[in-house]
C-alpha cells in the first residue's frame, strides 16, 4: 500500500510537467497582449513596448518557460502582471472561499443525494421514484447560473432569508460563513445532486437484484438494514468514482456560481486572469487545479480499498 | 430593519445571553463604511503605471493634485497655494499649501512634487508635450518649485488638473522615482482616504478609510477640485462582475452604491423606492467606427466617405442603449456635447444618411469586393451591439465582411498590427472614448492624424493635426471655440474615424445614501450615509 502511494504520488510529477508545459505553449500562442491592456487606451506603441520588455514578454518562449519551471520548482510560481503581487498571494487569498463553497456543496449533494438514489431504487417504478428521476433530470438540464439567480431572488430578495453575494472568512463565525454559502451551494451542488441520485439509483438496482440481497430479506434482515448496510455498501464503489468524478464539474461549475453570488473564490481568479491574460497567474492556477485533481483521484483509489477488502494495490 | 438583520440579532441576543460575552466588532463603533461597486475590478493601483479609469478613479482618493478641474472644466488650485508665471511665459513658478501631509506623516514637499511630475509627464500625452518643452524642473525650497520650458504652454495649469488618464497624482519622491513602465509597490498617498493594502484582494475588494491628517480646501467641492471633505470613515469597493448580482445587491441593501448598473435592469431598480438612480457621467461616451488608414478598402477617402454617409446614429445608439432614449443622442461631431467646444462642423454626412450616396461612394473607391475584416469584441456588450449593426450596414452598401468575433483582449492586440488584414492585421473595430477625453485635444489621441504616431488606424492629415497644434496656443476660449470648430470639419471631411453615437450611463445608489452628485468618475468626497 505504502508503495503504491508512493509511486502514485512520484507518477503525478509528469503529469504536472506535462500540463504545465501544455498551458504555457498554450498561452504563447494564444492571441492577446497584457502590455497593450496595462498600457491603455491613451499608450502609444512605443509605450506598449516598453511594458512589454518591462514584463519580459519580449524574450524567447524557451527562456520563459525555463526561467518559470525553474521558479515553479522551488514553489514559486511567479507574479502577477497586474496586480504585481505574488501569484501564491493571490491563490493564497482565494483559496478558502472556494474549498468553503467546494466543501458545503460535497455534503450537501451527498447528504441529498445517496437517500434519494436509494430510496428511488428501492420503490422503483413507483410515483416518487419518477419524481426524484424527474428532479435529476432537471438538474442535469438547468444551468448553473438560472438556479443561482431564482434562489437569490426568492430567499433574498423576497424572503431576505439569507444575502445575495459575498463571502465571510469563517474565522469571523461558522454562521455568517455559512449563511454566505448556503445559496451557492444549492446552485452550484443541484446538477452534482442529479449525478450522484442517478448513479446510486442504477447502481442500487443491480445490487437489489442480487441474490445475497433475496438471501437478507430471507433471514428475516429489515428493509432498512437490507438498503443500508449491505446494498449501499456494495453500491459504493461507482458511487465513489461518480464524487470523485464530479470535483471536476465542480471546479467547473464554480467559476459561474462565484460570479453570480460575487464570491472571491478561484474561480473568478481565474476568468479575471483570462480575460487579462496574466499569464503567470493563469499558469499558477492550472497547475494547482490539475493537482488538486490527481490529488481527489488518488483518494478515490484509496477509499475503494476501504469499501471493498477485494481492491489491493 | 431586514428580516435577515431581525433574526440575527435575535440570534445574537439569545447567544449572549448564553454566553454572558460580546464579540468585538470588526469596526469601531460609530464608523460609516460606504459599500461600493465599481465599473471594474481595481486589478492594479498605479495610475501613471496602468492607465485605465477604475485605476484613476481610485487613485482620486489616495492621491490629490495640484490643480484639479472644477464641473466646467476648469483647472483650480488644490495642493497649489499660488503660482506665477514669467512675462515670457517660459517660467512657472508653483507654492504649495501648508501643513500637507502624506498617509505616512511625512510633509508634502517640492521635490516630491517634481519626482512626481517627471514620473507623470513620461507617460501622459499633454505631459509628453510639456516635457519636450521643458528646460528644467527643481525644487526652490521646500513649498516651491521652478518649471523652466523652452516655449510658452498655455495650457499647463489643465494638463496638471485635468480628469483625463493619467492624472498628475503627487506621491512620494521615493515612490515617484519608480520607473514609470514599472509598477509601484508602495502606496503612499495624499489624498483624503489612505489605501488599505491589507485587505485588499484584487477581482473582490479593495479598501479605502479617512486620512485624519488631509487638509481639504475652504472652498465647496467640485469635481476634483474644492474641499475633499470625507464624510464617510471606510470606503469599501467590492468587485462585482455580473451586473444582475450588484442589482439584487442593491436592492437588499448589501451595498450602497452601483456605479455602472445596464439599461436593462434600470426599470427595476427605478420602482424600489429605497434606490435613487440617475445619470453618471454627464459627459458620457462617443462610439467610434475606427478604419484602418493603412490598407484597403479605407485607405481610399472615398471608401471611407461611403461608411461615414451610410451610417445611421440612432442604429448603434439604440442597439448599444437597448432603446432608452434618456441615454443617447444622435451627435454629428467628434466632440462631446453640452461641453464649451463642442461643434458640428462639417458633420452634415452624419445627418443626410443616404445608402445610394454610399453605394455611389464605394464604386467611385474601386472597390474590389476585398472582404473588410471586423474585429468585434463579444465580451464588451456596447462593442457587441456596434459590430452586429455594422457587419449589417457594410453588406447594404456593398462591402464583403470578415466578421472576427472575439473578446477585447485580442482585440487590444490585434488592433496595433500593421501588417495587412488577410495576414493579422485588421480593417475595422469598434471602440468607444470618454466623454471627458473629447472636450479637447488635450487627452484626444483618437483625433490624432500625424501617422504612424496617431492612435490604431494610422491617419495622416496635416489640416487636422495644425487645428490640433493650434489648440495648444490658443489664448482664450473664443479662440479655442474656432479651433475646435475648424478641427471637427478637417476630421469630418478626412473621416479619421466615424462617431456613432453619445450615451451616457445610469448610476443607482441607496435612498440613505446623500451627495452622490454626477461626473466622469465618481466622488466620494461629500456624500454622507444616514
Amino acid at each position: 500500500m505504502l508503495g503504491y502511494l508512493v509511486r502514485r504520488i512520484l507518477a503525478t510529477i509528469p503529469v504536472m510537467a506535462f500540463v504545465a508545459l501544455f498551458v504555457f505553449s498554450l498561452l504563447y500562442i494564444a492571441p492577446g497582449d497584457p502590455a497593450a491592456v496595462i498600457a491603455g487606451d491613451q499608450a502609444s506603441p512605443e509605450d506598449v513596448e516598453k511594458i512589454r520588455k518591462s514584463l519580459g514578454l519580449d524574450r524567447p518562449f524557451l527562456v520563459r518557460f525555463t526561467e518559470w519551471s525553474g521558479q515553479v520548482l522551488t514553489g514559486n510560481l511567479g507574479t502577477s502582471m497586474f496586480t504585481g503581487l505574488p501569484v501564491t498571494e493571490l491563490i493564497r487569498q482565494r483559496v478558502e472561499p472556494t474549498l468553503s463553497l467546494m466543501i458545503v456543496t460535497l455534503i450537501l449533494a451527498i447528504v441529498i443525494a445517496v437517500p434519494i438514489g436509494v430510496v428511488a431504487a428501492w420503490k422503483v417504478g413507483s410515483w416518487l421514484d419518477r419524481a426524484f428521476m424527474a428532479f435529476a433530470v432537471m438538474g442535469f438540464s438547468v444551468p448553473v447560473f438560472v438556479v443561482g439567480y431564482l434562489l437569490a431572488y426568492v430567499f433574498a430578495l423576497e424572503l431576505d432569508w439569507l444575502p445575495v453575494q459575498g463571502y465571510t472568512a469563517m474565522s469571523k463565525g461558522f454562521w455568517p460563513w455559512l449563511e454566505n454559502l448556503i445559496l451557492p451551494a444549492i446552485a452550484l451542488g443541484f446538477v452534482y445532486i442529479a449525478l450522484i441520485a442517478r448513479i446510486t439509483r442504477a447502481t442500487m438496482l443491480e445490487v437489489l437484484s442480487q441474490d445475497y440481497i433475496r438471501t437478507a430479506r430471507a433471514k428475516g434482515l429489515g428493509e432498512r438494514g437490507v438498503l443500508f448496510l449491505h446494498a449501499l455498501k456494495n453500491a459504493a464503489v461507482p458511487i465513489v468514482t461518480v464524487i470523485g468524478i464530479g470535483v471536476a464539474l465542480l471546479i467547473g461549475g464554480a467559476v459561474v456560481t462565484e460570479s453570480v453570488f460575487a464570491i472571491p473564490g478561484l474561480g473568478r481568479l481565474t476568468i479575471d486572469a483570462i480575460v487579462r491574460r496574466d499569464y503567470p497567474l493563469i499558469q499558477g492556477i492550472v497547475l494547482m487545479f490539475s493537482f488538486v485533481y490527481v490529488l481527489v483521484n488518488l483518494i478515490v483509489d484509496l477509499i475503494y480499498t476501504a469499501l471493498d477488502p477485494r481492491i489491493r494495490y | 430593519m431586514h428580516r435577515r438583520d431581525f433574526l440575527k440579532t435575535a440570534a445574537s441576543a439569545s447567544a449572549v445571553a448564553a454566553s454572558g460575552s460580546l464579540a468585538a466588532p470588526a469596526i469601531a463603533q460609530g464608523a460609516k463604511s460606504l459599500k461600493f461597486v465599481p465599473q471594474a475590478n481595481l486589478a492594479n493601483f498605479d495610475p501613471i503605471w496602468g492607465t485605465q479609469y477604475v485605476v484613476r478613479n481610485a487613485s482620486a482618493m489616495v492621491w490629490d493634485m495640484l490643480y484639479g478641474v472644477d464641473s466646467t472644466l476648469t483647472p483650480k488650485r488644490q495642493m497649489a497655494e499660488s503660482e506665477e508665471v514669467s512675462a515670457d511665459g517660459l517660467t512657472w513658478t508653483i507654492k504649495l499649501r501648508p501643513g500637507l501631509k502624506f498617509h505616512d506623516g511625512t510633509p508634502v514637499l517640492a521635490k516630491d512634487c517634481v519626482a512626481s511630475l517627471e514620473r507623470w509627464s513620461a507617460r501622459d500625452p499633454m505631459g509628453l508635450m510639456v516635457k519636450a518643452l521643458q528646460k528644467e524642473i527643481t525644487a526652490v525650497d521646500d513649498r516651491t518649485f521652478k518649471w523652466v520650458l523652452s516655449k510658452p504652454y498655455p495650457k499647463l495649469l489643465f494638463a496638471l488638473g485635468k480628469n483625463n488618464t493619467p492624472c498628475a497624482f503627487i506621491m512620494p519622491e521615493r515612490i515617484a522615482k519608480t520607473d514609470p513602465f514599472k509598477q509601484i509597490e508602495e502606496y503612499v498617498g495624499s489624498g483624503p482616504m489612505k489605501f488599505v493594502r491589507s485587505e485588499w484582494v484584487p477581482g473582490a475588494k479593495a479598501v479605502f478609510e479617512k486620512f485624519a491628517d488631509y487638509q481639504p480646501r475652504s472652498e465647496p467641492a467640485s469635481w476634483l477640485s474644492g474641499g475633499k471633505r470625507m464624510l464617510v470613515d471606510r470606503v469599501e469597493w467590492v468587485i462585482m462582475p455580473d451586473p444582475a448580482t450588484a442589482s439584487a445587491a442593491l436592492q437588499s441593501g448589501e451595498i450602497d452604491w452601483w456605479e455602472t448598473p445596464i439599461a436593462d435592469l434600470i426599470p427595476v431598480l427605478k420602482r424600489n423606492r429605497n434606490i435613487k438612480v440617475d445619470i453618471a457621467d454627464p459627459l458620457g461616451n462617443i462610439g467610434s467606427f475606427r478604419l484602418n488608414h493603412m490598407h484597403p478598402p479605407f485607405n481610399n477617402l472615398k471608401a471611407r466617405q461611403a461608411v461615414q454617409i451610410a451610417l445611421n446614429q440612432e442604429d448603434y445608439m439604440r442597439a448599444v442603449t437597448g432603446g432608452d432614449v434618456a441615454l443617447w443622442k444622435a451627435s454629428p461631431s467628434f466632440i462631446t456635447p453640452g461641453t464649451p467646444l463642442y461643434s458640428d462642423a462639417g458633420g452634415d454626412p452624419l445627418k443626410k444618411r443616404s445608402l445610394e450616396a454610399a453605394k455611389k461612394l464605394l464604386a467611385e473607391s474601386g472597390y474590389n469586393g476585398l472582404p473588410v475584416t471586423c474585429l468585434v469584441a463579444q465580451d464588451q456588450p456596447p462593442l457587441k451591439a456596434m459590430g452586429e449593426v455594422t457587419a449589417d450596414l457594410l453588406k447594404k452598401i456593398g462591402f464583403t465582411v470578415d466578421f472576427v468575433a472575439t473578446d477585447w483582449g485580442t482585440v487590444g492586440q490585434r488592433r496595433a498590427s500593421k501588417n495587412e488584414p488577410g495576414k493579422g492585421g485588421w480593417g475595422m473595430f469598434h471602440t468607444w472614448h470618454a466623454g471627458a477625453d473629447c472636450v479637447n485635444p488635450a487627452s484626444y489621441t483618437a483625433i490624432r492624424a500625424n501617422g504612424d504616431k496617431a492612435w490604431f488606424g494610422w491617419p495622416v492629415n496635416e489640416a487636422v493635426e495644425k487645428e490640433v497644434a493650434a489648440w495648444f496656443d490658443a489664448k482664450n476660449l473664443d479662440e479655442e471655440k474656432a479651433i475646435m470648430a475648424r478641427l471637427n470639419k478637417a476630421a469630418m471631411d478626412y473621416v479619421v474615424y466615424v462617431p456613432t453615437g453619445h450615451w451616457v450611463g445610469y448610476q443607482a445608489w441607496r435612498s440613505n445614501v446623500e451627495g452622490v452628485v454626477n461626473g466622469p468618475l465618481p466622488w466620494f468626497w461629500g456624500v454622507k450615509k444616514a
